[in-house]
């Protein structure tokens, strides 16, 4: 009696918590019950597929860190070498984490691999015939690149969706270059590709020589000169040379983007939308030197590769400026987020993209609860049909099973999708399944001519391997499934995983207590209505 | 109420007809599979989906000739999408914009673009799912792995709990749903969606649930039946748990089609996986896996010392099953002797 008592007590305080956490949360919602605001926190989250929104798939080009890596450790050398007088004819980047000097005069040998020391940290060096040294990234430092990379990318992007103020954002990485961006509530892909995926680099740099209607007319002989670059200016499009101006600039940028400490939208001379941007106390330094340095000449402000404007400076400027051109309201708004959040350390490559307007998801959910709904009836029907009262027992368990799935979900912050209720209305088909191999067993054992009470222990023990058995065998698919799933497929395989095991619990501590309860108090020869 | 009460049925000795039947649905889905394709869902194919909402009653036909003036973008699939009250239009093309960058909604943006023009009325974009090839591939690789891998999963576990030709059963026998599941997905022409693998994934777990229920009481029944042959245990075996191999399954079929029928458009490639993955779940656990395991462990009568590694390696602590009961006693005196 004692025993019994406690284990009522369990199954009730387990079922209040859980019933707590998963059940009343949705139905405070829905009838708008008071709930405290803890409480409604922790309430089961609906997946994207049932709320609506946005969700991308991006690869993070990782081979553009590389680069940039490689040019910089090659121009470094490249100056280094020029500072010692060490010659070579010819210096090339055969792929993204090599790059070859050759024509190095033999006498100068030892003096070249001398320069090359501190390149050699990161590169392994390769000599070959007619002064030909080849540089190559060493795979852990190119794996190392890469996995900055991604991480970077991610962080920029979470900053910016934080920025565009979507609620619940979710971004995860996938594999080793890839992450899953999901916007719940967003219904315009467009502007939220745009923001996330613009690369956001800011480059600040003085103006040797332009504007200029062509490319040729900077080259001096033919050639860029040394330490230069020309850059298009923004006016016209990208393929329309026509009316694209070039300037000649210094390859070295006088601040970046890195240097800034905030961006925000202002209006220029004119009243015309443009972003004023504050340097940090580094970059003030910095852009003060630069620009005091050249006043008088132009300063190229280049936004991803593009001259934006290149204003006369007047004075020495140290920490403020401003990036003007034909910007609308909107562009200046998003640019000012843009760089706010700070450059993205590599292209990212839309990989597939989804959306899902709100009522298509609130589809979802009603036909789901219907199938739920009808579900249940069936079974419950059934039960109660062939199992007559002990059915009654059946349903409770079962009943109990769902509410500590939703109970668990919501606990762990699991999120519900539509392929999750479908896992959730299987869990009720399958879940019942353990109740009816031990009811079958208790009526074999009552066939053989056991007592009551004898033959529902005995049905107990003899299926509890049977169930640890067939629930390890679907524990182990659903942890494939999570593993090879996103997104719903994995919300389906948690809500899987975790009616079975509620269901294990439910089955065999919930069902057993209800039959002592039934069988307590009465005498052996007790009959089971099964 | 009992349905299957000590029947008596001989399903050993339908095995060879069991196979057959087995065989030629396995090859008939995989002549489809092979001279139609398999038909694959965006997720796995790349392309674009739309899904439109009309303000006003929209045929299948109007849209399709719609797209057809103006849209130039390959094969375009239109059906009618979700409640028919709803004007719902699903429009599929294999082709996405450029694969790289901010093009990938170029033939998204080119479907709208066609509609707009129409003329046929108001509508506004409910939904939209653009993939591109790379995600297929990879997605492809990825649900082969994770079916063979929980496959050996099982495997193992079930070799681990009984004996190695047990293991071999359950697994032959869910490789053998897998192919009829396959095989009835291309005669009904499903596309291969992310939710369909889902479903084929839960139905490996579950199949062998009935194949561990009859093979549990072949473990219990190879202790207390020693004097008959393996093909009177598996035999007994299976028609002991017809009943609960009947039902259990019942109940999960009645939840599946409940998501068939109800579970609206998304689930429905879904639902017909676990409907098809269930009855050819409970087929071949009373067909093929006992099956497997009486050609493995041959015809021959069982001895105690033949299977003395299952009662010794077996975790279950649960004392010496006595069914059948009359039996027992007698068996013990002979073992005895």
């Amino acid at each position: 009696m004692q025993n019994i008592r406690w284990k009522v007590i369990t199954i009730v305080v387990v079922l209040v918590v859980f019933a707590g956490v998963g059940v009343y949360p949705i139905l405070a919602g829905r009838y708008h019950w008071p709930s405290p605001g803890w409480l409604q926190e922790k309430q089961l989250k609906l997946g994207l597929d049932l709320k609506g929104g946005v969700q991308l798939e991006m690869r993070v080009e990782t081979d553009d860190a590389l680069r940039l890596q490689t040019d910089q450790e090659s121009e470094r050398l490249r100056d280094e070498l020029t500072k010692k007088g060490v010659m070579f004819t010819n210096l090339t980047t055969p792929s993204v984490t090599q790059f070859k000097f050759e024509g190095v005069p033999p006498a100068q040998a030892a003096a070249f691999r001398d320069a090359a020391n501190e390149v050699r940290a990161n590169y392994d060096l390769s000599p070959g015939t007619n002064g030909t040294y080849t540089f190559t990234m060493k795979p852990n430092i190119a794996q190392q690149l890469g996995d900055e990379a991604v991480v970077q990318a991610r962080e920029t992007i979470e900053r910016r969706i934080n920025e565009l103020g979507v609620t619940e954002p979710s971004i995860a990485q996938q594999g080793t270059d890839q992450l899953l961006v999901q916007l719940p509530g967003v219904t315009d892909v467009d502007k939220a590709k745009a923001i996330m995926g613009s690369p956001g680099l800011l480059e600040l740099k003085i103006v040797e020589q332009g504007p200029m209607s062509t490319k040729e007319s900077l080259l001096v002989g033919g050639q860029v000169p040394s330490g230069m670059e020309i850059v298009p200016g923004s006016s016209g499009a990208p393929g329309d040379t026509a009316n694209t101006s070039y300037y000649l600039v210094r390859k070295v940028a006088a601040v970046t983007g890195r240097d800034l400490r905030n961006a925000r939208t202002s209006l220029d001379e004119n009243n015309q939308p443009a972003v004023a941007f504050t340097l940090n106390n580094e970059g003030g330094r910095k852009f003060g030197n630069v620009t005091g340095d050249n006043v008088g000449r132009q300063l190229a402000i280049i936004l991803d590769g593009r001259v934006q404007s290149a204003p006369r400076i007047d004075s020495r400027i140290s920490t403020d400026g401003r990036i003007t051109g034909s910007f609308t309201n909107e562009e200046v708004q998003n640019l000012s987020l843009i760089l706010r959040s700070g450059a993205l350390p590599a292209k990212l490559d839309y990989l597939s993209e989804g959306t899902i307007s709100p009522s298509l998801g609130a589809d979802s959910i009603r036909s789901g609860v219907i199938a739920s709904f009808v579900g249940l009836l069936l079974i419950v029907l059934f039960m109660l049909v062939y199992y007559k009262f002990s059915g009654i027992n059946a349903v409770v368990a079962l009943v109990f099973n769902l509410i500590i799935l939703l109970g668990l979900m919501a606990y762990i912050g699991a999120v519900m999708t539509l392929p999750g209720i479908a896992g959730f209305v299987l869990t009720m088909g399958i879940g019942v399944d353990s109740n009816v191999l031990i009811f079958e067993r208790i009526k074999e054992e009552l066939e053989a001519g056991r007592s009551s009470r004898q033959s529902m222990n005995a049905g107990f023990s003899r299926v509890f391997w049977t169930l640890v058995d067939t629930h390890v065998a679907a524990l182990i698919s659903a942890a494939f499934l999570f593993n090879f799933g996103t997104g719903p497929i994995r919300g389906f395989a948690v809500t899987l995983a975790l009616g079975l095991a509620s269901n294990l619990f439910t089955s065999i501590f919930v069902s057993k207590t209800l039959f002592e309860l039934e069988l307590t108090g009465r005498g052996q020869g007790a009959q089971l209505s099964i | 109420m009992h349905i299957f009460k000590d029947t008596k049925y001989d399903f050993l000795r339908w095995r060879w007809h069991a196979l057959v039947l087995s065989w030629v649905i396995i090859l008939a889905g995989l002549f489809v599979l092979a001279t139609k394709g398999i038909p694959k869902g965006v997720e796995f194919a790349g392309g674009t989906v739309v899904i439109t909402e009309f303000s006003k009653p929209t045929s299948v036909e109007d849209v399709r000739a719609a797209l057809d003036r103006s849209f130039r973008g390959g094969d375009v699939v239109v059906q009618a999408y979700g409640d028919p009250s709803k004007n719902q239009v699903r429009v599929r093309v294999p082709s996405i914009g450029a694969e790289k960058g901010q093009g990938l909604s170029a033939t998204k943006d080119a479907v709208v673009a066609a509609l707009q023009k129409s003329g046929l009325g108001e509508f506004r974009v409910a939904g939209s799912e653009i993939v591109g090839p790379t995600v297929g591939a990879e997605l492809t690789s990825k649900g082969i792995w994770a079916t063979a891998l929980s496959l050996v999963g099982i495997l193992a576990y079930l070799a681990f709990r009984f004996q190695f030709s047990f293991g071999v059963g359950a697994v032959v026998a869910t490789i053998h749903d897998l192919l009829v599941t396959l095989a009835f997905l291309a005669f009904f022409r499903y596309d291969m969606s992310l939710n369909v693998i889902a479903a084929v994934l839960t139905m490996t777990g579950f199949s062998t649930n009935d194949t561990i229920v009859i093979f549990d009481r072949i473990r219990e029944n190879l202790r207390g039946m020693r004097r008959d042959s393996m093909y009177q245990i598996i035999n007994a075996s299976v028609n002991q748990t017809l009943g609960r191999t009947v039902i259990t399954s019942g109940t999960a079929l009645l939840t599946s089609l409940a998501l068939f029928f109800f579970g609206g458009e998304v689930l429905h490639g879904f639902a017909f996986t676990m409907v098809v993955g269930i009855i050819t779940g409970t087929y071949s656990s009373v067909f093929i896996a006992a099956a497997i395991v009486s050609f493995w462990r041959g015809t021959a009568p069982t001895r105690a010392g033949a299977h003395a590694p299952a009662s010794t390696s077996a975790p279950q602590q649960t004392p010496a099953p006595q069914q059948p009961t009359r039996k027992t006693k007698a068996q013990r005196k002979a073992r005895a002797s």
